[in-house]
């Protein structure tokens, strides 16, 4: 069962040090017990591109699609048997970048 | 025939196997959705064909393999439909269940599932009251003042939740055990006292079936976790409230107060009983979380003749135990309640003062306050919280009481 552990923010500042250093270690963990899919960080949405092409011709729009306080900054994709033990990863996640994530499975 | 009285047998099967019957095909269906709808399936079932073919001599074991042979069909009848079904088929296996050691009984998986931390709160009360104590749709949205199409879909929602982020159905780890209890007996408590106080104004201010389903439940979470201090605790502290229900509300409606309640008509069988649980915590000599001290606080109340015959002063340690536990604002009410008993009005005034930010949109707050002005002689200053207490109170016999008490003042 994969899951997206969203990290939401509500500024795009980069992780700091002593940040980078607590996600480098929760990355090791993730990968040493066979957790770790994928994970990234986002540039900020003024960074973002929104292109609609259900028409007849695509629209590219400057901007995220939605505007709001908080947004998406990064991501974990995480390999888990059930919730319990995605939300427990997620509490660690969320310790290690010091941010809020929000925890939803893949179909 | 055998001279049983049927709708009789029914309704006790359905009191003691719903739970059962939900809690086996769940764990064999890995799908609540599936296992509700089976069980009820069977209770139909057994309604149709026990009146002419006589109560089954094992009627769980009955239901069970009627209810697993409804789940079959429905499968297979999806399957035909819908091949993303035959996972659901995949979980389906001939084996008999293996043994269970008295912790990993059934019915403790589903509790446990139906009070999952990433459920919200009155998403767990709704599917524990439907998967684990078996209340319909219709009766749950009534006990909570919700349409019952809007309980229908938070049940729904709550199931799909479940399947989709993959919910575990199992008895949490050693580690996770004390806050995954602790979350199961906040929803039996907030269940509990929903019905020992109703908080809307159009349901009974007193609802029986409420608190009888809740202690049920603690019950059985007590039959499988014998050894719990806080389930101990909590079964103690429902059944010493529970045994002045009947004393609480006057004929006319009215909220009665502990200390002008006929304490004679206090259930004397249910009061032992619990004594029996406050003892039996009191020798484990471990020190006691939140319910086994109000438990201890139900008991001095119900060990004294009168409200002046109360040991106003252990009442007092007591909370300060509590306080110590949980500094929460009304647990600090309640403590300056018993304060005016023990120190006078004058002393518990003083209290309370101090909580009027963080109660200010809280009844009790208002009914404390104007009840110790009234004792001070304060009428005019009691009036205008009595006032407040009012437009605040939701609970028909609570109102009654403080308007004429109200009324009352000179």
């Amino acid at each position: 069962m994969r899951y997206l552990v969203s990290v939401i923010h509500d500024s795009d500042d980069r992780a700091t040090p002593d940040e980078m250093a607590a996600i480098d270690v929760f990355n090791d963990r993730l990968m040493a017990e066979g957790y770790w899919v994928f994970a990234g960080g986002l540039g900020g949405p003024s960074s973002a591109t929104v292109i609609d092409n259900r028409g007849k011709e695509a629209l590219v729009t400057d901007g995220p699609f939605v505007e709001s306080k908080e947004y998406l900054v990064g991501f974990w994709i995480i390999e888990a048997a059930d919730l319990d033990v995605a939300l427990k990863l997620a509490t660690a996640g969320s310790k290690a970048c010091n941010r809020k994530v929000e925890v939803r499975p893949f179909l | 025939m055998n001279g049983v009285n049927v709708p009789e047998a029914i309704t006790q099967a359905h009191h003691d196997e719903w739970a059962r019957v939900v809690a086996s095909l769940a764990r064999r269906f890995g799908d609540l959705d599936i296992a509700e709808e089976a069980a009820a399936e069977a209770f139909v079932t057994a309604v149709e064909r026990w009146p002419a073919d006589g109560v089954p001599p094992n009627p769980g074991a009955w239901l069970t393999t009627t209810a697993n042979r409804k789940a079959i069909d429905r499968i297979r009848r999806e399957d035909k439909r819908d091949d993303k079904q035959k996972e659901a088929q995949m979980l389906y296996n001939d084996a008999p269940p293996e043994p269970l050691g008295t912790i990993d009984d059934e019915r403790l998986r589903l509790i446990f599932t139906c009070c999952h931390p990433a459920l919200a709160m009155e998403t767990r009360v709704a599917l524990t009251l439907r998967m684990v104590a078996g209340l319909t749709v219709p009766e749950i949205a009534r006990a909570f003042l919700v349409q019952e199409t809007t309980m229908e879909r938070r049940i729904t929602r709550a199931k799909g939740k479940i399947k989709a982020a993959r919910i575990p159905y199992r008895v949490p780890s050693a580690e996770d055990l004390p806050a995954r209890v602790s979350g199961v007996l906040a929803v039996l408590f907030l269940v509990f006292n929903e019905g020992y106080l109703a908080t809307g104004p159009h349901t009974d201010p007193v609802r029986h079936d409420l608190t009888a389903e809740a202690i049920r439940l603690t019950r059985l979470i007590r039959a499988l976790m014998p050894d719990d201090g806080e389930v101990a605790g909590l079964l103690a502290l429902m059944l010493l409230t529970e045994a002045r229900r009947t004393a609480r509300v006057s004929a006319s409606g009215e909220l009665v107060t502990l200390a002008e309640q006929d304490r004679g008509t206090w259930d004397a069988a249910l009061i032992t009983e619990g004594h029996q649980l406050v003892r039996e915590r009191l020798a484990a000599r471990v020190a006691p979380g939140r319910y086994q001290i109000l438990a201890a606080i139900g008991a001095v109340h119900t060990s004294a003749r009168s409200v002046r015959d109360t040991d106003w002063s252990q009442v007092v340690a007591l909370y300060d135990q509590l306080v110590r536990l949980d500094p929460s604002p009304v647990i600090a009410l309640n403590r300056a309640i018993a304060i005016a008993e023990l120190d006078g009005p004058e002393v518990a005034l003083a209290a309370i003062d101090r909580l009027a930010d963080k109660l200010a949109g809280y009844h009790v707050y208002y009914a404390v306050r104007a009840d110790l002005l009234r004792r001070l002689g304060r009428g005019q200053q009691s009036r205008v919280a009595y006032d407040k207490a009012i437009e605040l109170a939701g609970n028909t016999a609570e109102t009654a009481y403080l308007t004429r008490r109200r009324d009352q003042l000179g």
